[in-house]
């Protein structure tokens, strides 16, 4: 597909294409971005030419910086111009694939190359920890994969069954302070309340479904939101069952055969976890949007009234997406009580679900691959960049914009399955 | 016509304060073609709604007899998926595909409710899983075949056609094993030719898989060449039924959709 970008491109002269993008002609290209430049300068002038000093009350102007901004953003919009043109471009072309995604799709239909890639990918993941030696980077690979976990179940409720809910996090709360109350109380362990927590995930989340099955889209994704405060209100402000804002402290660690870690060690034992725990998700998931549950949740995301009128149950479709989702954010919730030690309310704000929700659709929703890399890009980058100090919110949020302009669909889209049929002879009726 | 498949009784359905159907009957009997016909805003469509569980009646019974049999269900009330269960399927007027799925995969969710492979199955994947599924997707093919679609099997659903998008339709509706086909203008949109084809198609469904089947269609030429029987609907009530001669003939309907001045 780049090639044919490129052939385009040359046959109006790369140059010629880049600086007239998404223009009549260069001249209008020239008028425009002088405009942007100006415009500009005009909205950051307070905020970058002006500086008060309170101190000696003397105002000093930093021309210098205007000229700056007007050049980074003369040529910041042709740059912006060019890349929209060249979307454009591609998007009228039948095939949509990106590199990566025909890449993968190449890897995948290769018998060796996927075994080869993907033991690969099975000796990296395990060999992770020990080869790397480094407690930070392990850490934040766990809360990565807790986030892979969360967004698969997401991707249950959002990318297949197509109800936006924005409470998810109350579904990981409830793992997490099952595991907490639990542990403080009657010592339950880790793997004791694991299968617990994902069995009061998949109850809460019928609790929920059962008064928001006639809603859908922006009425569904209030109502949800809703519930998402309601839990962490409740967390908050019952003190006497879940220690209210100061939180459950001294929360067990996951055992072994009653072996004593030492830190480093557990955190090891513990990413080893959420691996086979990302395992399983990604086996059930997998299994599940390829059966015919899953065609029907596709169905209903579709066209509601045309699936029922094919004999689809929707009340018992969208309250299976709703516990099944529920399910996987129970089960990370428990983990990340045992990894954290420590919760308290504070750790299911809203921004949780937003960050959830946002590795499914920027991943791509309703793909298994897509979901993965979304959390890899949206936990890890973030982390990477504290090398940026105060900009990395900003980089943060322009990469998410960027990616929602350039690639509407996700990172990996997702992919229809192939069916196999026989192909018969039978007479056919209603000839041509 | 002994024992009818369809009997609907005195329905009336009420929004606010207009009454769209008024004590509307109709009778489809055992393999026959009906057809439901009326000048635009009759109320047919919300007759096919009351009747598939989409809107609940106001008043009035909808019967049903799958077997014809003599044993009757009462069917208003009902969850579409219900009515659908118990093999009344029906088409839109306005095509409600699911767009971006397969041709394939649009039929075998017309299957959805004769399966029955639970979650257990899904993960699993047993044998009668796997066996189901390849019956379903095998059974979705020969249906696509049969509406002479088995080249599109693999295509989305946005991509199709329309005329064949609305075949496609009748392929989904016929893999819920349907007792009756309720069609919504399967014509609409359709040239002279596929409206030929079409109805060939209709007439063939009808006698290899010995349903009945009932439509709605202003394309008169087809009503009058294909009908059993034919009802005409006029502001929510049945103002004529019979064969297509009498209905050619009828007065009321001549005024219904000329108007008070007959000039035939």
């Amino acid at each position: 597909m780049n090639n044919q970008i490129n052939e385009n491109s040359q046959n109006q002269g790369f140059i010629s294409f880049f600086l007239s993008a998404g223009c009549a002609d260069s001249a209008t290209a020239l008028k425009k971005s002088c405009l942007v430049a100006l415009w500009f300068v005009f909205l950051t002038f307070p905020i970058m030419a002006v500086r008060v000093n309170t101190i000696e009350n003397t105002v000093t102007w930093r021309l210098m910086n205007m000229v700056n901004v007007a050049v980074a953003v003369f040529f910041g919009s042709y740059v912006w111009r060019w890349l929209l043109a060249r979307k454009e471009m591609s998007s009228a072309e039948t095939s949509k694939e990106t590199l990566i995604e025909s890449l993968l799709s190449k890897i995948l239909d290769d018998k060796i190359l996927k075994s080869v890639s993907f033991s690969l990918i099975a000796i990296m993941v395990v060999a992770f920890p020990f080869a790397l030696d480094n407690i930070y980077l392990t850490n934040i690979m766990i809360s990565c994969l807790i986030y892979i976990v969360l967004g698969l179940g997401l991707n249950i409720v959002v990318g297949l069954a197509g109800l936006l809910d924005l409470g998810f996090v109350a579904f990981y709360a409830i793992g997490a302070y099952a595991y907490a109350l639990l542990n403080m109380h009657f010592q339950l362990g880790f793997w004791t309340v694991l299968p617990l927590g994902a069995l009061l995930g998949a109850i809460t989340g019928l609790i929920l479904g059962f008064p928001v099955l006639r809603l859908r889209g922006d009425y569904l994704a209030i109502v949800t939101l809703g519930f998402g405060e309601i839990i962490r209100l409740v967390l908050q402000n019952w003190g006497t069952v879940t220690m209210g804002p100061s939180g459950i402290a001294n929360i067990a660690r996951p055992g072994f055969f009653g072996m004593d870690f030492s830190l480093q060690q557990n955190l090891i034992y513990l990413y080893y976890i959420m691996v086979f725990l990302v395992s399983i998700t990604i086996f059930f998931v997998n299994r599940l949007q390829n059966s015919r549950i899953g065609r029907a949740w596709l169905a209903l995301k579709e066209d509601e009234i045309a699936c029922q009128a094919m004999g689809v149950d929707k009340v018992k479709t969208k309250l299976l997406a709703f516990s099944l989702g529920a399910t996987w954010a129970g089960m990370a919730g428990v983990v990340f009580a045992a990894k954290t030690t420590f919760i308290n309310p504070d750790s299911f704000t809203f921004w949780e679900s937003a960050i959830i929700l946002s590795v499914v659709v920027i991943g791509g929703m309703g793909s298994i691959r897509g979901v993965i890399a979304g959390s890899i890009i949206l936990i890890l980058v973030p982390e990477y960049l504290r090398n940026f100090a105060e900009f990395r919110m900003l980089l943060f949020g322009a990469i998410m914009v960027l990616v929602m302009v350039f690639r509407p669909q996700g990172l990996i889209s997702a992919k229809r399955k192939i069916y196999h049929y026989k192909v018969s002879n039978t007479a056919s009726a209603g000839n041509e | 016509m002994n024992n009818p498949v369809l009997n609907v009784n005195a329905v009336s359905k009420d929004f606010g304060g207009i009454r769209a159907l008024d004590e509307a009957e109709l009778v489809v009997g055992d393999k026959e073609i009906v057809a439901l016909i009326g000048p635009n805003g009759a109320g047919k469509t919300t007759f096919f709604n009351c009747i598939t569980g989409i809107y609940t009646p106001t008043s009035g019974d909808v019967l049903i007899d799958p077997s014809a049999d003599g044993t009757v269900h009462r069917i208003n009330g009902k969850k579409p998926n219900v009515v659908t269960e118990l093999g009344m399927a029906r088409t839109f007027q306005n095509i409600r595909l699911f767009p971006s799925m397969t041709a394939l995969e649009n039929v075998m969710i017309g299957t959805h409710c004769r399966t029955k492979s639970s979650i257990w199955g899904a993960i699993s994947r047993n044998k009668a899983t796997r066996e189901e599924e390849q019956a379903v997707i095998q059974r979705a093919y020969e249906l696509l075949k049969l509406v002479n679609l088995e080249e599109f099997a693999d295509e989305l659903a946005s991509n199709i056609p329309y005329g064949k998008q609305r075949r496609l339709e009748i392929a989904r509706a016929l893999a819920t094993d349907p007792f009756l086909l309720l069609l919504d203008e399967p014509a609409a949109g359709m040239n002279p030719q596929e409206t030929l084809d079409l109805e060939k198609l209709i007439v063939d469904i009808r006698d290899q898989f010995n349903i009945s089947i009932m439509l709605i269609e202003h394309d008169m030429k087809m009503v009058m060449s294909m009908s059993d029987r034919i009802y005409v609907l006029d502001y929510g009530r049945m103002i004529a039924s019979g064969t297509p001669q009498e209905i050619a003939n009828n007065p009321a309907v001549i005024k219904a959709y000329l108007g008070e001045d007959d000039d035939d």
